[in-house]
C-alpha cells in the first residue's frame, strides 16, 4: 500500500482538469518519471507557482469536480511521481476518479464544509489517512481536523491490493 | 419495473458485483490509441503478462500524432504496432489507412447495439450513438480490458434528455449538444449515462447521433446513449446484412435494448430546439456557451474543422456549402482535417476538397490534429481559434491560446470573415 500523509496542498478552485494537471503535449512520455516537472504547470490559479508550491506536497485538497476533461492516466501519475498519492475534493471527475483508485491511490470525497475547514487550516499542514478506519486527520499549528469518509469496500481493496491490474489478475 | 437502456446492457454483461459496490462488465470491444495503450502494454510486459483477451475484439489505431512528429510519437506508434503483430490483432489502422478512432471504428462497423466499449480515450462515449454502453477509460482499465476483457463501473443511473422542436437552417446536432452542457454544466452528469432522446434525435443521422453522443462526457456523463433504431440499422446494414435476415429482423433483435417506457431515470431534461440558435463557447469551460451573435466580431487567428465530434462527411459538407465561392480573411489561417481516409475519399468525390483549398485551407490527412494541440495546428501564446472540436480548456491547443467551439458550419463562416460569425444560413452576412 502507498503512504497516505504528509504536506498539504489547497488549489482553491473548482473544475481543475486534466490539461491543467498534466498538458496533452506531455501525453509523448512513456516513461511516468518524464511527467514529473510537469504536473499542474498551466493551472492558473492566483499565488499558486507550481515551481515552488509542489515541493514536498503529499496531499492535495481542492473543490469541486477534480480531474474533468481526459482519460489520460497520466494525471494520477504526474501525481504520483512527485509524492502525491491522496486528492480529497467535493467532487471528482468519474475517470480521474477511477484511475486513482485504479493505481491504487486514493480519491477521497468530503463534504463543502469540510473541505472548508481543511482550507481554513493556516501555515504548514500535516494531514494523514488511515483507510482502514477510514479516518483523516489534518494538524496545523493551530489546529485541527479530524474526519471520516466513505470510500466503497471495492475502492478500499484496491487501495489495499495496490491497485486494479493486480486485483483483476487475482480474481478473473 | 422497467429498464434503461444501461441497464439492459448491465445485466446481459454482468460478470460479478464485488462487495456488492460495483459492477464487473464482460466487454465487446477494446478500441486502443497510440497515446494511452503503449503504456498499458509497457506495463503488461513488465509484470510477465504479455497477453490480450481476444484479438478479435481488440481494434487498434494510430490517430493522436500521425505521421509520427519526432522520435517519442515514433516509438508510441511502434509499441502499438509490433503489439498488434505480435498478438493477431488483425483490425489494427495505420498510417494511409488510419483516421481518428471515434470515426473510424463506427466506419468499419465495430460497434453495434447492445455492445459494451471501452477504449482509454475520454471520447469513447461516441459510440454511444449506436446504443451501446461506450465509456472512456484509463490506461488501468485499458490495460485489464485487454488482458481479461473485463472492466469496473458503478451501476450508472440515467439522465434522458429529450429533444424536440424544429432545428432553425444553419443549427446543427452541434448547437443542441453546446445548449445540453449549458444547461446541464461540466458535472451536472457525472457518474450517469445521457440517454437522448425525442423527435429531433429519431430525425438525426448517424453522424448528428455521433456528434450529440459524443460531447457527453462534457457534461460528466460515462456515456451518451441514443436508442437503437431504423437509423442505426441501416447505417450497420452493410456488416450485418450476413447475420440478419432482413432489416426488420436486425431491428427487432436491436429494440429489446431499448428502454422500456416504464424505465426510471435519475433525472430528465426537455429541450425544444425550435428557437435554438447557432453556439458558441466562450472562456475555458465547455458548459460556457452562448449564441454566436453574442460573440460575434471576435477575431480569430485560426479556424479548425476536423475532430472526433466534427469531422465527418456531413460535417464538411455543411462547412464547404458555406464556404463555396468565398475565400477566407487574410487575418486567419485554416485547417481541416477529414476525420478517416474513406471521409477524405468521398469529399474528394464530391469536390468538397477543392472547395476548401480554393477557400484558402490547408488539408491535413486524417488525424486527431490540432484539436489537442499534440501535433500540428497549435496555437502560438494569445491567439484565438474558432474549432468545431470539442474541449475549450486553458492550453488545450497551445499553451496561452485561447479556443472558441462551434459548428463546422459557423466555423466556415468565421474563416470567412475572420471573426466568430454566423453562416449564411442562419442568416450570417456574407
Amino acid at each position: 500500500m502507498k503512504s497516505f500523509k504528509g504536506k498539504m496542498l489547497c488549489l482553491d478552485r473548482s473544475d481543475i482538469n486534466t490539461d491543467e494537471i498534466i498538458p496533452a503535449k506531455y501525453l509523448t512520455e512513456i516513461d511516468k518519471a518524464a511527467m514529473k516537472p510537469h504536473l499542474l504547470e498551466d493551472l492558473k490559479l492566483e499565488g499558486f507557482d507550481p515551481a515552488k508550491d509542489l515541493d514536498g506536497v503529499a496531499v492535495i485538497v481542492t473543490r469541486e469536480n477534480f480531474g474533468c476533461g481526459s482519460s489520460r492516466e497520466h494525471a494520477p501519475w504526474a501525481l504520483e511521481v512527485n509524492g502525491i498519492n491522496v486528492v480529497i475534493a467535493v467532487s471528482f471527475a468519474r475517470i480521474f476518479r477511477q484511475n486513482m483508485f485504479n493505481c491504487g491511490m486514493l480519491a477521497i470525497e468530503l463534504p463543502l464544509e469540510t473541505i472548508q475547514s481543511l482550507m481554513d487550516l493556516k501555515g504548514l499542514v500535516d494531514l494523514s489517512v488511515d483507510v482502514d478506519a477510514g479516518t483523516l486527520t489534518a494538524v496545523s499549528q493551530d489546529g485541527q481536523v479530524s474526519t471520516a469518509f466513505f470510500i466503497s469496500e471495492f475502492d478500499r481493496a484496491l487501495v489495499k491490493t495496490g491497485g486494479w491490474v493486480e486485483y483483476a489478475d487475482q480474481h478473473y | 419495473m422497467g429498464q434503461t437502456i444501461a441497464e439492459k446492457i448491465f445485466e446481459t454483461h454482468l460478470k460479478d458485483t464485488p462487495f456488492g459496490d460495483v459492477s464487473v462488465l464482460s466487454l465487446d470491444r477494446v478500441f486502443c490509441h497510440e497515446i494511452t495503450t503503449p503504456t498499458a502494454i509497457q506495463d503488461l510486459v513488465a509484470r510477465d503478462k504479455d497477453r490480450v483477451f481476444d484479438p478479435d475484439k481488440i481494434k487498434a489505431v494510430i490517430d493522436h500524432v500521425t505521421p509520427a512528429k519526432d522520435s517519442k510519437t515514433a516509438m508510441q506508434g511502434k509499441i502499438l504496432r509490433d503489439w498488434a503483430r505480435r498478438h493477431g490483432i488483425t483490425d489494427f489502422f495505420d498510417i494511409g489507412n488510419n483516421g481518428v478512432c471515434h470515426a473510424i471504428f463506427p466506419e468499419k462497423g465495430f460497434v453495434r447495439p447492445g455492445f459494451t466499449v471501452i477504449m482509454g480515450d475520454s471520447h469513447t462515449c461516441t459510440h454511444g450513438a449506436f446504443g451501446a454502453f461506450a465509456a472512456g477509460v484509463g490506461t488501468t482499465d485499458l490495460e485489464v480490458g485487454i488482458l481479461k476483457g473485463v472492466c469496473t463501473f458503478k451501476t450508472p443511473e440515467t439522465f434522458r434528455i429529450d429533444i424536440k422542436g424544429t432545428l432553425q437552417p444553419g443549427v446543427f446536432a452541434k448547437d443542441i449538444i453546446l445548449e445540453v452542457i449549458r444547461q446541464v454544466t461540466v458535472d451536472g452528469a457525472t457518474n450517469m449515462v445521457i440517454e437522448f432522446g425525442g423527435p429531433v434525435v429519431d430525425a438525426m443521422d448517424m453522424d448528428q447521433r455521433m456528434t450529440l453522443s459524443n460531447m457527453a462526457v462534457e457534461a460528466g456523463a460515462t456515456s451518451g446513449i441514443c436508442l437503437p433504431d431504423q437509423t442505426t440499422v441501416d447505417y450497420l446494414w452493410p456488416f450485418i446484412k450476413d447475420e440478419f435476415k432482413s432489416r426488420q429482423a436486425a431491428l427487432a433483435e436491436y429494440s429489446r435494448f431499448c428502454s422500456d417506457a416504464d424505465a426510471i431515470y435519475a433525472k430528465t431534461l426537455t429541450l425544444d430546439v425550435t428557437d435554438l440558435a447557432p453556439m458558441v463557447t466562450f472562456g475555458y469551460k465547455p458548459d460556457k456557451v452562448t449564441p454566436v451573435a453574442d460573440m460575434a466580431g471576435t477575431p480569430v487567428d485560426q479556424v479548425y474543422i476536423g475532430s472526433c465530434t466534427n469531422g465527418r462527411l456531413e460535417d464538411l459538407r455543411v462547412a464547404a456549402h458555406v464556404l463555396k465561392g468565398h475565400h477566407i480573411a487574410n487575418t486567419v489561417r485554416a485547417i481541416v482535417s477529414p476525420a478517416t481516409p474513406d471521409i477524405f475519399s468521398k469529399a474528394l468525390d464530391e469536390g468538397i476538397i477543392k472547395i476548401f483549398m480554393e477557400a484558402g485551407f490547408c488539408v491535413t490527412n486524417p488525424t486527431c490534429g490540432a484539436c489537442l494541440g499534440m501535433s500540428n495546428g497549435v496555437l502560438a501564446h494569445g491567439e484565438v481559434a474558432a474549432a468545431t472540436t470539442n474541449r475549450n480548456f486553458n492550453g488545450r491547443m497551445g499553451k496561452g491560446g485561447m479556443v472558441h467551439l462551434m459548428s463546422p458550419a459557423t466555423a466556415a463562416a468565421t474563416a470567412i470573415d475572420g471573426k466568430i460569425a454566423n453562416s449564411r444560413l442562419f442568416g450570417g452576412a456574407q
